[in-house]
């Protein structure tokens, strides 16, 4: 890992970050607070396919799927062990082998990209209508009814190893906040080891990758993984945010949401996503509140607009202009100088031939 | 026997209702190589055309067969014109723009109508009776027009000029354009096409279904398996692809009821990509249309 201008500015978010984590429960109210956990939770989500997709080329429609998954399998599990600690590992575990399953699939099978869009939504779309289909009592795993259209009451989350102490919402806070700057770390590095930098070839130029004598679909069969227990981890802090998890958590607007989230933010940012969640998340919450236009028209617009007018995104939009601004700053600079010189060069030439 | 009889009618209803939901997408994708997200939103149009012109004192048959594919072809038409024009070749941009386009509709829809709309249509047959069972008579009306419509695209594929050049235009643009073919008028009857034809589908299935603004997400799912496992091959693919996958659907959900039946349906369909990553007419009825 180098410390070029990248990794500078990514050590300085991640220090915005902590300070944000600290002076936030004490300058906010508790119900921003806790409106805030779930705009955290979509920014972890968002992460996690700003990484995929950004970094590996995965264009994975149904990220929402895994972020959903890590849900269920947290509130399951949590409610079967009567804590929340191995129950955080299970929804890792549980969304990061659900991927590694559908991965294998697609990706040896060598399913073109637009495909692997199109399966990924269409898995989190049955998982959406089997979910709610399970409000019998004979749906149940363990103790826990899985609860159909209603879904399950999630428990909180506990100290480590001790059932006993409950954490509050303003603690949950703290939990997503610290998961988000972790994940946000790991990306980073992940991105600039060996592992992340042949991802990046890969997305560039699979041919090219796989004669350079990588297993291409091993590579992205693993990356898939990552992303996948990323988005559990999101939604973890989902549904402890929320309380509650329903199969709505799988539902078509929620996968558009990751989608525009990451196309407004920018992809091949690891930034970009988590900015464009968080804008996202206030933007619809305060359409929420006025009743003219729909939520659904606002963000088709956005979204066709941004593919069609701003294909990059906010954050690589902006340093492009910052870039080209600077490098012409600079090259008039060496213009301004040259040319000084020059008229310097030509005066004293002048001179000379005066002299003569 | 009359639990056979019903058993494969409810099979072959599950395989032809498959056909219809997404045979207006494999028109666009395998002409266009397009991947139409908005197709549900095209069906719920379709359905939206049928109810409210139904309500207005317009002749049901009149709304199914006429209007909801005139309305909902134009719609194609123009969403041609003023977006996927600007972004063929570039597939994931497609995919994304269509997405857009499919929430911009869903919310269109329901700022006009409302989220909830309680007014249905009744489906036009009765019951029927085989033996000791009963099987709606609409379902069997609509297996007919699943094979009658499928037969209508193939004909006009294969026998007419429009047909004719349409295939040439997407097997090569260039030359189609250089033999005095206007492409850019062929992609827009092509949509235009599909997108009528996905309207069709919709108002047929507004009875059994009813109308709702988000309704297309019940149905996209379920098209973009069959279409996508049917391969590039539009009526041979989606064809084999029903058959298929409404077969194991079918016989999963009588054996286990219906949720384990779409699971399986998807589970059938994700082996199946694993096995023929390019689809059931990538390796099978090649040659075919």
């Amino acid at each position: 890992m180098t410390w070029n201008r990248e990794n500078k500015w990514r050590a300085g978010l991640v220090v915005l970050g902590v300070i944000f984590l600290f002076a936030a429960p004490n300058v906010f109210q508790l119900f921003t607070i806790i409106n805030m956990t779930t705009a955290i939770a979509f920014a972890i989500l968002a992460l996690s396919l700003g990484l995929i997709w950004g970094y590996g080329g995965i264009l994975c429609f149904g990220q929402t799927a895994f972020f959903g998954l890590g849900a269920y399998a947290y509130t399951v599990a949590a409610i079967n062990f009567g804590g929340s600690t191995w129950a955080i590992l299970v929804a890792i575990l549980v969304a990061m082998l659900v991927a590694a399953v559908l991965g294998y699939f697609v990706f040896y099978g060598r399913v073109s990209d637009v495909y692997l869009a199109v399966i990924t939504l269409t898995a989190t779309l049955i998982l959406y209508s089997l979910m709610r289909r399970t409000s019998g009592p004979e749906y149940k795993i363990g103790k826990s009814l899985l609860g159909g259209f209603n879904g399950i009451t999630s428990p909180p989350l506990n100290m480590p190893w001790d059932t006993s102490q409950v954490l509050f919402p303003e603690h949950v806070f703290y939990v997503a906040m610290a998961a988000l700057i972790l994940a946000y770390i790991l990306c980073s590095w992940l991105v600039q080891t060996q592992f992340g930098r042949v991802s990046v070839a890969i997305r560039e130029n699979e041919l090219r990758a796989e004669l350079l004598g990588y297993d291409i679909r091993f590579y992205k069969m693993a990356l898939f993984t990552v992303g996948g227990g990323i988005a559990a981890v999101a939604g973890v802090v989902f549904c402890n945010g929320v309380g509650r998890v329903t199969p709505d958590v799988f539902n078509l607007y929620n996968t558009a949401l990751t989608i525009i989230w990451v196309i407004v933010g920018g992809r091949g940012t690891l930034i970009g996503p988590v900015l464009g969640a968080i804008l996202l998340f206030y933007l619809t919450s305060s359409l929420g509140t006025q009743a003219v236009l729909n939520n659904n028209l606002v963000l088709g617009a956005i979204l066709i607009l941004f593919v069609l007018l701003v294909p990059k995104g906010i954050v690589p939009s902006f340093t492009e202009w910052w870039d080209n601004r600077r490098a012409l700053r600079t090259s008039r600079r060496k213009e301004v100088r040259m040319r000084r010189r020059r008229s310097r060069l030509a005066e004293a030439n002048g001179e000379a031939g005066d002299e003569r | 026997m009359d639990l056979f009889v019903a058993l494969a009618l409810q099979i072959i209803y599950g395989i032809a209702n498959l056909v219809l939901i997404s045979l207006g997408l494999a028109i666009i994708f395998g002409m266009m190589r397009v991947i139409n997200l908005a197709h549900g939103e095209f069906l719920m149009l379709g359905g939206y055309t049928v109810v409210v012109s139904t309500n207005n004192g317009v002749n049901l048959w009149v709304a199914m067969f006429i209007l909801a594919p005139l309305v909902v072809g134009l719609i194609g038409v123009i969403v041609e014109r003023c977006l996927i024009r600007f972004l063929y070749g570039r597939m994931v941009d497609t995919l994304l723009a269509t997405w857009g386009l499919s929430l911009l509709l869903i919310g269109l829809v329901t700022t006009i109508f409302g989220a909830q709309t309680s007014t249905t249509i009744s489906a036009p047959f009765g019951p029927i009776q085989i033996g000791d069972y009963t099987s709606s008579g609409y379902e069997l009306f609509l297996i007919c027009v699943a094979v009658l419509l499928s037969l209508a695209v193939y004909l006009v594929l294969r026998l007419t000029k429009l047909g004719l050049v349409a295939r040439g235009t997407m097997q090569s643009a260039d030359m189609a354009a250089a033999l005095g073919v206007s492409t850019s008028k062929i992609y827009m009857i092509t949509f235009g096409l599909g997108a009528a034809v996905s309207g069709f589908a919709g108002a047929l299935l507004a009875p059994i279904t009813g109308v709702l603004p988000t309704i297309g997400a019940t149905y996209i799912a379920k098209a973009f398996i069959t279409v996508i496992s049917g391969g590039a091959a539009i009526l041979a693919g989606t064809a084999s692809a029903s058959v298929l996958l409404g077969g194991i659907n079918g016989i999963m959900a009588f054996v286990t009821g219906p949720t384990i039946g779409e699971v399986a349906l998807l589970v059938a369909a994700i082996i199946l990509l694993r096995l023929m990553p390019r689809g059931i007419t990538g390796r099978f009825f090649r040659k075919n249309l």
